[in-house]
């Protein structure tokens, strides 16, 4: 089987750009609605998929998420839903990564391997589980490796250079770096603390490192996406959904658009076309 | 030096009681969280920390509380027993504490590790708003800027503790989201935490939450269980035959416990809150959950088929939590403590009882673990002995409990 996330992430490499990552949860505002969002972010110009597992206590989430986690339960998502909805956004779209973003209580209900073997079939192709630290890694790291799924963990401005090892440790897929301590969504990081941060991940794994809480807006990616190798936009395409509920898919697209539009601009190669 | 087969050496190296506890938080608190179980375990090492936490409790708090012989709820439960039952009842005194619960203990021993590791800003969640004003008479105390997470709902229910706590100096923040009632109010406060790592120390206000968060309130609670076990000596000249304790995240409950576990012959009984009864809305985590994971540890929890938090429910809003410490998980699954459910009306009628009999007006907690005792004493003989947990005093409750009534004040 081909690794999706490495053949994304070496392709947008070969491009010059940073991989456009973008989250919606599961179910906003209904299931019957996700799968015409989750096209909208492929058309948009997404490269990888984040897809929300909802839970009714997500406390690293913001406002914007919390909100997203509200509807989505509210209008009766099912964990089996949001593996129907990977399993048929897969047959869709054979080539785009998707990653499945949620809490340690919802994937693990069921015990960690009924969770991977799932996973597997739906063909998410990393998991990332916000309340799992490397401490608690037995919960869920062996059961994911076995399946062949990535789990990607998290690294923060708490993260310091003792304890990079730690995380690094059982890593794969991607390093996501939360570039603000905080929840998704609120502040913004400085863009010199988020470079300094890269470069010292940069120097201690080979992983491609995603950015993200706090990223808003096309410039901010772009800036970002100097840096990184990829770049991670949630909570403000979530609040384009929060707007315009059902009919949200053409929204999602356009701005996704101006996201993917942003980070190619940055490209060696865009640079020579549009001289 | 510890034992291997001793009761209370739990939880291991990593937090672990069993199965249950560990550390489920997000990365960014990960940090803070191993720094915290260093610096508590040099704290411990530290006689000048012990000696200061002692000294609090005795001439701010007002310890040793008293273990008090109620001779007349114990007589009226004769009444009705079989001839040679119904045993001795004592309860220790938790109410007589300063800001009137057993929430003070734990907070005077985290104020004091907060001001170890140079935190300026404490925070908290709370309830029916015990732990907060806890929490913000500490803070006053120590000269600390104080927010206190509340749900919305408990904010309007619990109008007395919202002025008390500002009085004190704290902000109080209602929490919108959720449910708008304690658990809310502690993904909120998680929440601000994980925004301001740097410069401020979650109170957390029971033995629950990431390592090493259930062993710190357990050891800084467990003043009740030592206090208890000496007082019951000299009195009695023997060990009690039975513990009570209400149990909502359980750290009255622990507190009671710990110094007992390995004295084989001191049965226990936590008692869990089943509200509307356990086939209604209740928050008997352990009779009607399963063990997942939420707000830092694995234990038993009220969830769906698909591990969502339903909402629990009980008439005591220090009770109304869908979750419980891991420490209680622990036991109950290796059966050394015996986990009883009371619903909102039995623990109503104790209320009054032990009002009309002893002239003691208990937190909604403590009845029910009055309720509890009711049950039990009559089956046991008259010259044993039980010792239940009053671990709050009742006048918080005094609207809830008439609205309950039906009357009006």
């Amino acid at each position: 089987m081909t690794d999706r996330l490495a053949t994304r992430f070496a392709a947008c490499k070969e491009a010059g750009r940073a991989a456009l990552v973008t989250f919606v949860t599961a179910g906003d505002p209904t299931v019957t609605a996700t799968p015409a969002i989750l096209d909208a972010l492929v058309a948009g110009g997404a490269d990888i998929i984040e897809l929300g597992m909802p839970f009714t206590d997500p406390m690293a989430d913001g406002p914007a998420i919390e909100l997203a986690n509200l509807r989505s339960l509210g209008s009766g998502t099912k964990t089996k839903d949001i593996f129907h909805l990977a399993t048929t956004f897969r047959a869709r779209h054979p080539h785009t990564p998707l990653v499945l973003m949620g809490y340690a209580n919802p994937m693990l209900i069921r015990g960690s391997e009924w969770f991977a073997n799932q996973c597997r079939e739906a063909g998410i192709d990393g998991v990332i589980c916000v309340d799992t630290p490397p401490e608690e890694d037995a919960e869920i790291g062996p059961a994911l490796r076995a399946a062949g799924v990535h789990l990607i963990r998290l690294a923060t401005p708490t993260t310091d250079a003792a304890r990079l090892p730690t995380v690094l440790d059982g890593a794969s897929g991607f390093l996501y770096h939360v570039a603000v301590a905080g929840v998704t969504g609120k502040q913004q990081a400085a863009q010199t603390a988020v470079e300094q941060a890269v470069e010292k991940l940069k120097a201690a794994t080979d992983l491609p490192i995603a950015v993200g809480f706090g990223v808003r807006s096309a410039e901010q990616a772009a800036a970002i996406g100097r840096v990184a190798d990829g770049v991670v936009v949630g909570s403000a395409i979530v609040d384009i959904i929060g707007s315009h509920g059902d009919a949200a898919a053409p929204f999602v697209q356009e701005f996704v658009a101006t996201l993917s539009g942003a980070l190619k601009a940055n490209s060696p190669h865009f640079r020579e076309t549009a001289a | 030096m510890t034992i291997s087969n001793s009761l209370r050496s739990q939880p291991d190296a990593s937090g672990h009681f069993g199965s249950f506890g560990g550390r489920y938080v997000a990365e960014t608190l990960m940090p803070l969280i191993l720094e915290l179980e260093k610096v508590y375990k040099e704290a411990k090492q530290d006689p000048t920390f012990e000696a200061e936490f002692e000294e609090l409790l005795r001439s701010y708090v007002g310890r040793p509380n008293p273990l008090y012989y109620a001779g007349r709820l114990t007589e009226a439960l004769r009444a009705d027993s079989p001839d040679g039952k119904g045993a001795k009842i004592y309860l220790k005194r938790e109410e007589l504490n300063h800001t009137g619960a057993h929430k003070i203990n734990n907070c005077i021993g985290q104020a004091l590790l907060a001001r170890r590791m140079g935190k300026k800003k404490v925070i908290a969640e709370t309830g029916a708003g015990q732990h907060g004003v806890a929490t913000a008479t500490v803070a006053a105390l120590f000269g600390m800027e104080c927010k206190i997470f509340m749900g919305a709902k408990d904010v309007e229910r619990q109008k007395p503790n919202v002025f008390r706590m500002k009085l004190l100096g704290a902000e109080v923040i209602p929490v919108v989201s959720g449910s708008q009632t304690l658990k809310d109010a502690m993904n909120d406060a998680l929440r601000h935490w994980v925004s301001n790592v740097h410069d401020t120390f979650y109170i957390i206000g029971t033995a629950a939450g990431p390592h090493p968060y259930p062993e710190l309130v357990r050891d800084f609670q467990s003043v009740i269980g030592k206090e208890a076990r000496q007082q019951i000596v000299e009195i009695e000249g023997r060990l009690p035959d039975l513990l009570i304790a209400p149990v909502g995240g359980g750290s009255n409950a622990i507190g009671l416990f710990h110094p007992f576990l390995d004295d084989v012959d001191v049965k226990m009984i936590g008692v869990e809150a089943a509200g509307e009864g356990l086939t209604g809305k209740h928050a008997a985590s352990l009779a009607g959950g399963a063990s997942g994971i939420l707000h830092g540890n694995r234990t038993y929890l009220l969830q769906d088929e698909d591990g969502q938090i339903t909402e629990a429910h009980s008439i005591s809003a220090g009770l109304d939590y869908p979750g419980i410490g891991p420490e209680h998980s622990w036991l109950h699954e290796i059966g050394r403590v015996q986990y009883m459910p009371i619903t909102d009306d039995e623990a109503l009628a104790s209320f009054q009882k032990l009002a009309a009999l002893e002239g003691i007006i208990p937190a909604l907690e403590s009845a029910h673990a009055i309720a509890s005792a009711e049950k039990v004493a009559p089956t046991m003989d008259a010259d044993q002995i039980i010792v239940v947990n009053l671990s709050g005093r009742g006048d918080k409750d005094i609207f809830t409990v008439a609205d309950a009534l039906g009357v009006e004040m």
